[in-house]
């Protein structure tokens, strides 16, 4: 039996007392920054998370410097041109690892283990990244993006969204690709890697997962 | 001093011209472009060295 003033005292601090609780309680420091993971890890396959959420950040951070300079910047100066195809090319990686990322997790059906969660903000993560690199290709500002959307536009007005997304509105676009969907993308990474630190690593069909305690050695 | 640029001009070139209309496979109702295929068929080959390729050993795992 407890201390009922003991208890009262632990249940103090309101919201945030109670958010602290729950967050520890879900995530322990032990799982949410682990020094240590089963062998099984040790395969290639389990890399391309990591490398996925890497293009990202290269990805983010060339957007930030774009959106800090401009198009007279990145469409003239040799540096923007640069840093212009530098977000192109980490994008074309972040798409190119998380596909793979995405075949190895649908091998390995991910979400066993109660992980369902994790399998489902990845596959809205791919579904957001869709919608984020097909805006980006709008704002180019160039006859490339012109044609996209030119073609884009009989395709969403077939399927009645055209009115409310439209592609040939240019600031509405560009608000999608820097805001919106970065916010969406930015907050469901966040969530599957928290999810991910959670449950753990899906273990390969058939493989034993370690027991809690087991540890021997450190990665 | 000309033929050295032309050459150099050569090797910096993309490696596929890309100031005509692209190459498209017609396959039944599926059509992609020649680019588009290459990268498919690149991840494909990278996941089977993934699921292949034996990984570096690292000092005890449990």
């Amino acid at each position: 039996m407890s201390d009922p003033a003991t208890s009262r005292e632990v249940r103090s601090g309101g919201w945030t007392g109670a958010v602290r609780r729950y967050a520890v309680r879900t995530l322990p420091p032990e799982k949410l920054l682990p020094d240590t993971q089963p062998a099984y890890m040790a395969s290639w396959i389990y890399v391309f998370g990591v490398l996925t959420v890497s293009a990202l950040v290269v990805v983010v951070a060339t957007g930030c410097l774009l959106a800090l300079e401009g198009p007279g910047w990145w469409h003239v100066s040799s540096v923007g041109k640069y840093v212009n195809s530098l977000h192109l090319w980490s994008v074309e990686l972040f798409m190119f690892f998380m596909v793979i990322h995405l075949w190895g997790k649908f091998f390995m059906a991910a979400w066993r283990g109660r992980r369902a969660m994790t399998w489902m903000t990845g596959a809205v993560c791919f579904l957001a990244s869709v919608g984020a690199a097909f805006t980006g290709y709008l704002t180019q500002q160039n006859f490339d993006s012109q044609w996209i959307s030119g073609q884009a536009k009989d395709g969403l007005n077939a399927v009645g969204i055209g009115a409310w997304f439209n592609v040939l509105d240019f600031g509405q676009m560009l608000m999608w690709h820097i805001v919106l969907l970065p916010l969406a993308l930015g907050g469901l990474t966040g969530l599957h890697v928290l999810l991910v630190r959670r449950r753990g690593i899906v273990p390969p069909i058939d493989a034993t997962v370690p027991t809690p305690g087991a540890v021997e050695g450190r990665l | 001093m000309a033929m050295a640029a032309a050459s150099a001009e050569r090797v910096l070139a993309a490696p596929v011209d890309l100031n005509h209309t692209g190459h498209y496979v017609h396959w039944g109702v599926v059509q992609i472009s020649v680019a588009n295929l290459v990268v498919v068929g690149l991840m494909v080959l990278v996941f089977v060295a993934a699921v292949l390729l034996p990984f570096p050993k690292g000092r005890g795992r449990r």
